[in-house]
């Protein structure tokens, strides 16, 4: 089934890693270029853009995915897709949290009373929360 | 060759071999330098189950807590820090020792090579690196409790983790060591099934118990390395306050359950998608019918184990995200559920029209199906984000995740020990006394866990030591119930030891079972089979041997 | 529901070679063990990015809870350069380990094309240039060690522009060395791999048939090196 000879012996090369080798330090030599002018908020997104690209190299070439069953390339696809999706979810909570003060804090005071979401037909003001509330079923040492 | 019955062979037809994997060679090094997957199973399996008696111990003493309001023992009074001790020890060991590593572990790993008709795992020697490390895991995480304790749940959250006393450092190097294990393993099984089928056997004539242990190896390997991370992150916390999760010095504790959760969740995966497979050896082979549905159930695994890393913000619903993440976890948290429910319609009509037997592993696989759709189901409650406010945090929380972690995944466990029990051991088990194992088991279950939904929904929290008087029949109740449990559980024990007394004359195939496991001893030679099998038949099947072929 | 038996091919079968003693016998053939244990260090990668990748994601969420105090804080990993702040060490460590990638891959090709001595060569300078790397970083952390640079507890930093008060430099600085000390840690397990591997090739173990550990360590390396080439923008390059 298999020939004695492994294929990926030819596969791949000096002259293909030297090559790659040099795309990379080129590379190397614009992101640090690239960084030395002010794009604003697009800088990190173009330093990743060019680690990206200098990544994809590493792993095309050094790492022989392009030779190899395409199975290792899924692999690693994936590896990348799910730190990706941590990341988007996480980047989705933290910049869209908007802070909520509680109506008994000292600055709000002088402004108008939340609005009681609860019991909106009630015409009385509501009272400012207890500093302890009376629970009935409280851990004495819970925390 | 075979007798034309519609039923497989029942009786092994080939002569004994005097030599098998587990009297070839002897002696303590015999087994402790073992790569033969079968022997690393019954050293997993002998160490996963003491780990489930600690870790049992320690849910008996909270339910003889929570007899009364008053926090006590036999008249000895439960302090907060002891009893917040006991839930935590009882969480961490039975997540971390026991369920995540059991099946995988021990079934898994005896079983699988054996249904693909390999000789082996891949990598023999790191299947034995992740035994090890287990072991050095559980030494840890035990020397932990005896040094100090932790009394955090758990869950670990910060800043209460970050600040307390306790040994949470050394319980959470533990963790961290028992993640590579189950990295490994799970690194280890992808590689067997990708590359170590007999001929003959495409990806689609595996066995769903492959499957679904091909999936939980998928989450092994991808959600793993959070929690190691998460968990590098929190002992540099505690020890160098580097400011990342304590909101006193800058950090955002959300952001721990963030990092905690994207594995956690996963991980819950883990435990259920093993379960899920034994069931769906168990259902076809003693319904005598061909599994219905089997590409779905197939897709349904892989897609389960991917789509679970997208909902893990639901369990943080209340706990500072943004209203936007919230809402985008639940809706997702949906999608999550579709996977289960398409698997259990298809085990439903599997037996439907079959010819049904009611052997002891078929009694615990029917105990899943009713206890996993009360389980799943009552998740579908928790990820709506409108109901989970009113019971996060409730004994609904607790009683939910008992129905899918023991009264699923460990109903599958003791189904499938019964199962493969004579290919383990060579010996059948006394059949009636396992059948009223089955049976204690399912009632002691929901005597426990049942109540525990009304607790919850009328709320109880969890976690707490005391509560309203009008909650005591109920949690007396529930106490009840977890004795029931033990002596289930005990009566189990019983049985199968009683077992190992009787001549190892098992047949090779009791079951009439179609994978390969069956095709050899019972138990099986060192080299699993004695020449190369090569597949010749589709999964499952039933059919009567004149129509074959 | 009956099983055949097939040619057992069970010591690779390959006309007269000679049974490779590297063949394990659950696998048929040689090229199904060296598939399968590439397959496995692809699978070792996965874990690995995920690892990093964690750190990454906190680093990232840090530096949106605290903008100002990481871009500050990010000046300090660059030196002065005839009067401008450039990012030497950092640069210089990227192409030290880029042409270490360079290395190792000649390394793993000369393993394949039976050149023994080539192969020696190359690993040992893979070895140089990785030990060239630690140098530096020692540089580096020798510098903020000396101006109290120091992650979390350990901040003293006393300059006027990074004062003490504001969590963001300590947690920066906590970050810093957590990334670029796990990293470095990995360099090192890297060293003493491929210094194994060196006295391996040596002896003459490696040939065309069998150069597995080569190209695993050398999967490793790249990852390593992979790394470091997204930690150079986001830690040097920021401004």
């Amino acid at each position: 089934m298999s020939t004695h000879t492994e294929p990926h012996a030819h596969h791949g090369g000096p002259k293909i890693y030297t090559a790659n080798l040099f795309a990379l330090l080129f590379l190397t030599i614009v992101t640090i270029a690239a960084a030395s002018f002010n794009f604003g908020s697009a800088n990190v997104v173009i330093a990743l853009a060019i680690a990206s690209v200098k990544a994809t190299l590493v792993a095309l070439f050094f790492m022989h995915l392009v030779w190899d069953k395409p199975v290792n390339a899924i692999i690693a696809i994936a590896g990348f897709l799910f730190l990706g999706i941590f990341l988007m979810f996480d980047f989705l909570d933290v910049t869209s949290r908007v802070n909520y003060l509680p109506n008994n804090m000292p600055q709000m005071q002088n402004a108008t009373p939340a609005p009681d979401t609860m019991n909106p037909l009630r015409t009385a003001p509501p009272r400012p929360l207890d500093p302890a509330p009376a629970a009935p079923a409280v851990q004495e040492e819970h925390k | 060759m075979e007798p034309a019955v519609t039923s497989g062979a029942r009786i092994g037809d080939r002569p004994r071999p005097k030599k098998n994997y587990l009297n070839e060679t002897k002696g303590f090094k015999s087994w402790a330098l073992t790569v033969d997957h079968k022997r690393i199973g019954i050293m997993y399996l002998i160490g996963t189950l003491t780990a489930f008696l600690l870790g049992g111990i320690f849910a008996l003493l909270v339910r003889l807590t929570l007899l009364t309001p008053a926090h006590k023992i036999f008249g000895m009074q439960v302090t907060a820090e002891t009893y917040n001790r006991f839930f935590t020890l009882h969480g961490a060991v039975m997540v971390f020792l026991f369920i995540i590593p059991s099946i995988p572990g021990s079934l898994t790993n005896f079983v699988l090579p054996l249904m693909l008709g390999a000789k082996d795992v891949a990598f023999p020697r790191l299947n034995l690196a992740s035994f090890y490390l287990w072991i050095v895991g559980a030494v840890m995480a035990i020397s932990s409790m005896i040094i100090g304790a932790v009394d955090t749940g758990w869950t670990f959250y910060t800043p209460y983790s970050t600040t307390t006393s306790g040994t949470v450092t050394l319980m959470t190097a533990a963790v961290f060591v028992l993640g590579f294990s189950s990295i490994f393993t799970g690194l280890n099984f992808i590689a067997t099934v990708h590359k170590l089928r007999a001929p003959g056997m495409g990806w689609f004539d595996m066995p769903l118990f492959v499957w679904g242990m091909y999936s939980t190896a998928l989450i092994q390997i991808l959600a793993t390395p959070v929690l190691g991370i998460t968990l590098v992150l929190l002992m540099l916390e505690r020890v160098f306050q580097i400011g990342i999760f304590d909101s006193r010095i800058g950090g955002d504790p959300v952001l721990f359950q963030h990092f905690f959760w994207f594995y956690s969740h996963p991980a819950v995966y883990i435990m259920i998608l093993p379960g899920m497979a034994i069931i769906s050896e168990l259902i076809p082979t003693f319904s005598r019918k061909t599994i219905f549905g089997y590409r779905a159930i197939a897709y349904a695994s892989v897609s389960l184990a991917l789509v679970s890393f997208i909902v893990w913000g639901h369990h943080m619903f209340v706990a500072g995200q943004s209203e936007l993440a919230t809402v985008v976890f639940s809706a997702l948290t949906f999608l999550v559920a579709i996977p289960s429910g398409v698997k259990v319609f298809n085990w439903l009509t599997t037996m439907y029209q079959g010819n049904i037997s009611l052997e002891t592993p078929m009694l615990y696989a029917i105990s899943f199906l009713m206890l996993f759709a009360i389980g799943g189901l009552t998740g579908i409650f928790l990820g709506t984000l409108s109901t989970d406010v009113h019971l996060t945090d409730t004994y609904f929380v607790v009683a939910h995740f008992h129905y899918v972690m023991m009264g699923s995944t460990v109903t599958a466990f003791i189904g499938g020990l019964y199962y493969w029990w004579p290919k383990m051991t060579g010996r059948m088990y006394n059949e009636r006394w396992g059948q009223v194992t089955a049976v204690i088991w399912f009632i002691g279950f929901n005597a426990t866990f049942l109540p525990q939904f009304i607790l919850g929904s009328r709320g109880m929290p969890r976690r707490y030591y005391n509560y309203l008087d009008q909650f005591q029949p109920l949690h007396v109740f529930s106490t009840v119930g977890s004795w029931i449990i033990g002596l289930s559980l005990f009566m189990t024990a019983a049985v199968l030891l009683a077992s190992l007394r009787k001549p190892a004359d098992a047949p090779d195939n009791p079951w009439g079972g179609t994978t390969l496991e069956w095709q050899t001893s019972s138990p099986p030679i060192t080299h699993n089979f004695e020449e190369q099998p090569v597949l010749e038949h589709e999964p499952y099947d039933y059919r009567p041997k004149a129509v074959t072929h | 529901m009956s099983t055949t038996t097939t040619d057992v091919q069970s010591h690779g079968g390959h006309g007269d070679h000679e049974h490779n003693p590297y063949h394990q016998h659950h696998f048929t053939t040689m090229e199904q063990q060296f598939d399968t244990s590439k397959l496995g260090m692809w699978l070792f990668i996965v874990t690995e990015i995920l690892l990093f990748g964690g750190l990454f994601v906190g680093f990232g969420l840090m530096q949106h809870q605290y903008p100002r105090e990481f871009i500050e804080a990010h000046e300090h990993l660059k030196q002065v350069i005839g009067g401008h702040l450039m990012p030497l060490y950092g640069s210089v460590n990227t192409i030290v380990l880029l042409i270490s990638s360079w290395t190792m891959v000649m390394g793993v090709n000369a393993a394949q094309t039976n050149q023994q001595k080539k192969t020696v060569r190359f690993l040992v300078l893979t070895i140089i240039l990785a030990c060239v790397f630690l140098v530096i970083k020692y540089v580096e952390y020798s510098h903020k060690f000396h101006d109290g640079l120091l992650p979390g507890i350990f901040y003293a930093h006393q300059s006027e522009d990074l004062i003490k008060g504001t969590h963001g430099y300590a947690t920066f600085f906590a970050f810093y060395f957590m990334m670029t000390g796990l990293h470095g840690i990995h360099v090192i397990v890297g060293i003493v791999l491929l210094s194994w591997l060196a006295i391996r090739a040596k002896r003459g173990d490696f040939n065309s048939d069998y150069y597995t550990p080569i190209d695993l360590v050398g999967l490793y390396w790249h990852v390593v090196d992979m790394i470091w080439i997204y930690l150079f923008p986001l830690y040097y390059l920021i401004s």
